[in-house]
């Protein structure tokens, strides 16, 4: 399975990932993904049939917090790291489109 | 021309009745919250380092209620990240649940008649599950039950938009139909009963105007008769049954308008316009879809077992369609009274509290709280929790009505009273006087009098206007304050004016 | 002996005996941090006034007698991933340059707790991503035994604030050898524990299944000192273990005669530098002559370690890191913004390195429709397999021996050209972080003048015998003694 990753499918993933990207990095990100990503096709030689993901055998027992109300964080002190506040809400720019 | 069925599937966020939140202890009661960004910490605001922590009484009420829709549940099952940008969702991830769901695979009975053309073929619709008799009803199939957390609230501004982040985080329990709903009534009738058998359980209030519980549809059409599933079209955030019912008729009758002039439907979200009423397209966005699930790594599976589970079942409350059944049979109601006082549990219980003190007949019961006591709190738009007249006290009135201590027009009289300045009906009745006569010699003085003062009116009696009757007998109730007993009121009503007629 | 080479115990013997204040030590290594650290730059942020102040405080628990641990008073540097509230922690990202958290670590809290003194927060690469710490997004750390060199990555300001001296013990964080592996560059000893041994709440994270906080120290003895008050189960941290934090000390002065070394042949292959291999031949003699069985053993599926590693914390990390996005806190750039997405997609790029940005697509990209099973799933299966070789090899044998790089510290600029070869370098210490194991770096001599590290791997939960080991070896060697000042 050889494949190589062009621009275009660069700046697809930068686009999911909100991320800002120009031509010339499209261009120097699709030369080196296309040699990671080959270099990570070397899973394909190992036979996984029937082994399951390790993310469903985490051996951790439930750790459950029971329904209690916990004091909430001070609001001025969430607003002092926050670039843009009004009226006690956080303000962000026009929101387009939904998700 | 063609005719054409829909092919209806819903879905359902519910918010979950707990104290804090789904993965913080922040409180849940974002509602009552006294500022906007007050109900929050690090981790339901997303500060970098901040983990997520299970709250048990979320994962007991989405176990409830997977139990309560005859679902399985999953003893392993596991939370997931579905990952997507938004301002309201402050980890640009939300924690769902994706592969394996608590609940999956249940069942919920309605009324609504089944439809002529066969179900889908595919998962989760055998026939076999079918309840029998054709005409009966249907079996919507739940495909899934699972738990995730809400985003904030966002308030959208003239170049901005404003965010509260105090709703991120609550709990929420997302319920999904296969498409097996082949009618909007239908729809409405699952709906309907999924809201009812959630405020049985205590998981939510159903309180739709607050949003605390959304509907999105996925509806198709196609020609009656087929078996093919066309593509299908998703209506999100419908806050009401309301606009759950006009959105999916607008939807059909769009898509068949647009099979009719030979167009294609595109699989699209939409949204639902309340004031123009139409579906509008909400995003077109080719990675809009691309959500990137997988198993969220800071949580590690959740186990449930079988103990755990049982002991969750055992809460189980006797759920609407059980309890109908039961008052059929037990109070020999009819199904659709029973039906009526099973729609909401407090009314069931208000019922059951009133016939349990009272020596009237059930049906007697139910025939003055559907009348009289339904008019009372709907006039007052009051909640049936809060009603102030104990079922003792009712009781006691209707019982003075059975054994004819006071008339059915006395009996509102005390009720509101009752309602207004409580009290007992026995002295509410002594106070105002207002036990029946049905002594003749009282009555028949008042009957003689309204006809020596209404000769008019005799008249045009006794010349064949019958209905005169009727208002002469409201003369009688007014002038005794409905004491007189009507039946003896009005056998010498007829005598005497059969003595008139001579 | 200069105060500032001190062992922790030696400092705490010192300040039990009042021959120092913890006031006095800690002024004497801001005093130091200040004049040495525009040479080595290991330092983000020097906290004078937290220092202060909780040197003080550590006095006067010493004068009353009361709850003094062996931390008390001891000053240490924290990598800068790890939040710290009030101090500035901005994991070496512009996107977080000016982030002050508002709440504590865990960690942290229970550093304060032991009554530790914080020195500052250490460089490291941008949110761990990178092994050189070259990646940092605001400047480069320097390796204190070769300014040329680079002290490893991603925690090269924790390692390099040890082997320079600016602190007692580092507190540093290991993904994937972030730890171990500029230990071994800068002759420190560390340990990754055991995935899930130390909480995680408050650790700005980068691959939620890996991430592992360890400290850094100048021997086995202070590093298990230093791990028993970190570790244990939080209730904020759902993937930590509930089991009991075993005594670390216990058994750290028993005799290893008898008990059995392995020697993963996979991670001897060409390439390893002729110095390197030599003196891990030599430890592994050395141990022989302790007594202990060292015998081959095999992990099979070491050669896909990387790519498991690799594919799966870019996965994490770009979800990870969506919270990024300029609209909460740190960075926001929204020049000519129209629109929500712009502030996304401005400041994240403005914000954000090339590495990062690299991996974040990278992530995105395995696990976005129809690549998923391809990538992700299939990585997350191998990962299985790799825990079975652990599982299989800890059956006839009670702690591995490995080096934690195939070469001594390498130039500033030598790999930074090609990400696929400084990957490369993360081979002998990533395997440990999908599987779990704790791994345990140990300093064990020196290739053309610079350090050689080695590495024990242990079971799952048992760091004991690790420090056991560990120690034994530190008893007869002092290689962990050098430093670039006394060598
Ligand atoms: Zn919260």
């Amino acid at each position: 399975m050889t494949q190589t990753i062009d621009t275009k499918t660069v700046k697809h993933v930068a686009a999911l990932a909100r991320l800002g990207i120009t031509d010339e990095e499209a261009e120097k990100f699709s030369g080196q993904f296309s040699a990671i990503i080959e270099y990570f096709n070397m899973l394909n030689e190992v036979d996984t049939d029937n082994v399951p993901p390790a993310s469903d055998i985490a051996n951790a027992e439930n750790i459950l917090r029971e329904d209690d109300v916990q004091p909430s964080m001070n609001r001025e002190e969430f607003f002092k790291n926050a670039p843009k506040t009004e009226r006690g809400y956080v303000k962000v720019p026009t929101v387009l489109g939904d998700e | 021309m063609t005719q054409y069925e829909a092919i209806i599937g819903l879905e359902i966020h519910a918010e979950m009745l707990t104290n804090s939140k789904m993965f913080c202890g922040c409180s849940a009661a974002y509602a009552s919250a006294p500022e906007p960004n007050t109900y929050i910490c690090p981790v339901c605001t997303g500060l970098p380092g901040a983990m997520p922590v299970v709250n048990k009484k979320a994962v007991e009420l989405a176990t409830l209620v997977g139990l309560a829709l005859n679902c399985t549940i999953n003893e392993h099952n596991t939370f997931a990240r579905k990952n997507y940008y938004y301002p309201d969702l402050p980890k640009g991830y939300q924690i769902s649940q994706y592969e394996l769901p608590i609940a999956s695979k249940g069942y919920l009975d309605i009324d609504t008649p089944s439809p002529l053309a066969p179900l889908p073929k595919g998962e989760g619709n055998d026939d076999s599950l079918r309840p029998a008799g054709e005409g009966s009803g249907m079996r919507v199939t739940i495909r899934r039950a699972h738990i995730e957390e809400d985003t904030a609230k966002l308030a959208h501004e003239k170049n901005s938009a404003l965010v509260d982040f105090n709703r991120a985080g609550v709990p929420l329990l997302e319920i999904v139909t296969e498409p097996d709903m082949r009618t909007v009534e239908a729809a409405l009738d699952y709906a309907t009963k999924i809201r009812a058998i959630l405020r049985y359980l205590g998981v939510n209030t159903g309180d739709m105007e607050t949003g605390v519980l959304r509907f999105e549809a996925n509806i198709s059409v196609r020609p009656v008769g087929s078996e093919e599933l066309r593509t299908r079209t998703e209506i999100k955030n419908l806050n009401s049954f309301r606009a759950l019912t006009r959105a999916s008729a607008y939807e059909i009758e769009r898509q068949i308008k647009v099979y009719e002039n030979g167009g294609i439907i595109v699989q699209e979200t939409l949204g639902w316009d309340d004031v123009r009423e139409v579906t509008v397209s909400q995003r077109g966005k080719e990675d809009a879809h691309d959500y990137r699930y997988f198993p969220e790594p800071d949580l590690p599976p959740l186990r449930l077992d079988r103990a755990w589970i049982e002991s969750i079942r055992a809460q189980l409350p006797e759920l609407p369609e059980a309890k109908t059944q039961r008052f059929v049979t037990q109070f020999e109601l009819k199904e659709k009274e029973a039906r009526f006082l099973t729609s909401e549990k407090a009314l069931a219980d208000y019922f059951e509290g009133v016939v349990s003190k009272s020596k009237s007949p059930a049906k007697t019961v139910h025939s003055w709280i559907a009348g009289e006591f339904m008019r009372y709190i709907n006039d007052a738009s009051m909640d049936v929790k809060d009603v102030p007249v104990a079922p003792e006290s009712f009781a006691k009135l209707i019982d003075m009505i059975t054994d004819k201590t006071i008339g059915a027009s006395a009996g509102k009289t005390i009720l509101t009273e009752l309602f207004t300045n409580g009290g007992d009906p026995a002295q509410i009745v002594k106070e105002k006087n207002l036990a029946q006569v049905s002594d003749e010699g009282f009555i028949l003085e008042v009957v003689t009098k309204i006809l020596n003062d209404n000769p008019k009116e005799v008249e045009q009696y006794l010349a064949g206007k019958e209905t005169i009757l009727q208002w002469m007998m409201g003369q009688i109730a007014r002038t005794t304050k409905g004491k007189a007993d009507p039946n003896v009121a009005r056998e010498l009503l007829l005598k005497l004016l059969e003595e008139r007629r001579k | 002996m200069q105060l500032h080479n001190l062992t922790i115990r030696a400092a705490s013997e010192m300040l039990a005996s009042k021959k120092i204040s913890s006031v006095e030590l800690t002024q004497a290594t801001l005093q130091r941090a200040h004049e040495v650290d525009s040479k080595i730059q290991a330092y983000v942020t020097i906290a004078d006034d937290v220092a202060l102040e909780q040197a003080k405080q550590a006095d006067e628990r010493i004068a009353k007698g009361e709850n003094i641990t062996p931390l008390t008073g001891i000053p240490f540097s924290m990598k800068d991933a790890i939040s710290t509230r009030g101090v500035r922690t901005t994991c070496s990202s512009k996107i977080l340059e000016n982030y002050v958290p508002q709440y504590n670590a865990t960690v942290t809290d229970k550093l304060a707790d032991a009554g530790a003194v914080l020195i500052g927060k250490t460089n490291m690469d941008e949110f761990g991503m990178g092994s050189s710490c070259e990646n940092s997004g605001l400047f480069n750390t320097r390796n204190p035994w070769d300014l040329d060199r680079v002290p490893g990555g991603s925690s090269g300001g924790a390692a390099a604030s040890m082997s320079a001296g600016l602190c007692n013990f580092a507190i540093g964080e290991d993904t994937g050898g972030s730890v171990r592996m500029p230990a071994g560059f800068c002759n420190v000893t560390g340990i990754k524990p055991t995935y899930g041994r130390v909480s995680r709440y408050g650790l700005i994270a980068l691959a939620s299944s890996f991430d592992s906080i360890g400290p850094m120290t100048r021997d086995a003895y202070d590093c298990a000192t230093v791990l028993q008050y970190i570790a244990g189960h939080d209730p904020k941290d759902s993937t930590s273990y509930k089991i009991q934090v075993t005594n670390y000390h216990e058994n750290i002065n028993k005799p290893v005669k008898g008990m059995k070394l392995g020697i993963p042949k996979e991670y001897f292959v060409a390439g390893m530098e002729v110095g390197v291999e030599s003196s891990i031949q030599e430890a592994i003699r050395t141990y022989e002559k302790l007594g202990m069985e060292v015998h081959e053993v095999s992990l099979p599926h070491t050669k896909y370690a990387l790519p498991v590693y690799y594919l799966l914390l870019f996965a994490e990390a770009s979800s990870n890191l969506a919270r990024f996005d300029g609209t909460r806190f740190g960075l926001s750039v929204s020049k000519d913004a129209k629109d929500v997405v712009d502030i996304y997609l401005q400041t994240r790029h403005e914000g954000f390195g090339d590495e990062v940005k690299r991996r974040i697509m990278l992530g995105a990209y395995a696990l976005s429709a129809g690549y998923y099973d391809a990538y992700y799933l299939k990585a997350q299966k191998v990962r299985t397999l790799l825990r079975q070789d652990f599982e299989n090899a800890f059956n006839s044998v009670d702690v591995l021996l490995a080096p934690t790089c195939p070469t001594t510290a390498f130039k500033l600029g030598e790999k930074t050209s090609d990400p696929l070869e400084m990957y490369l370098s993360d081979i002998y210490v990533v395997a440990t972080n999908p599987a779990g194991v704790p791994g345990l770096a140990l300093p064990c001599g020196f290739s053309n003048n610079m350090p050689v590290g080695m590495q024990l791997i242990g079971k799952h939960l048992d760091e004991q015998t690790l420090f056991q080991v560990g120690h034994a070896y530190q008893q007869v060697t002092d290689w962990h003694k050098q430093n670039p000042g006394n060598r």
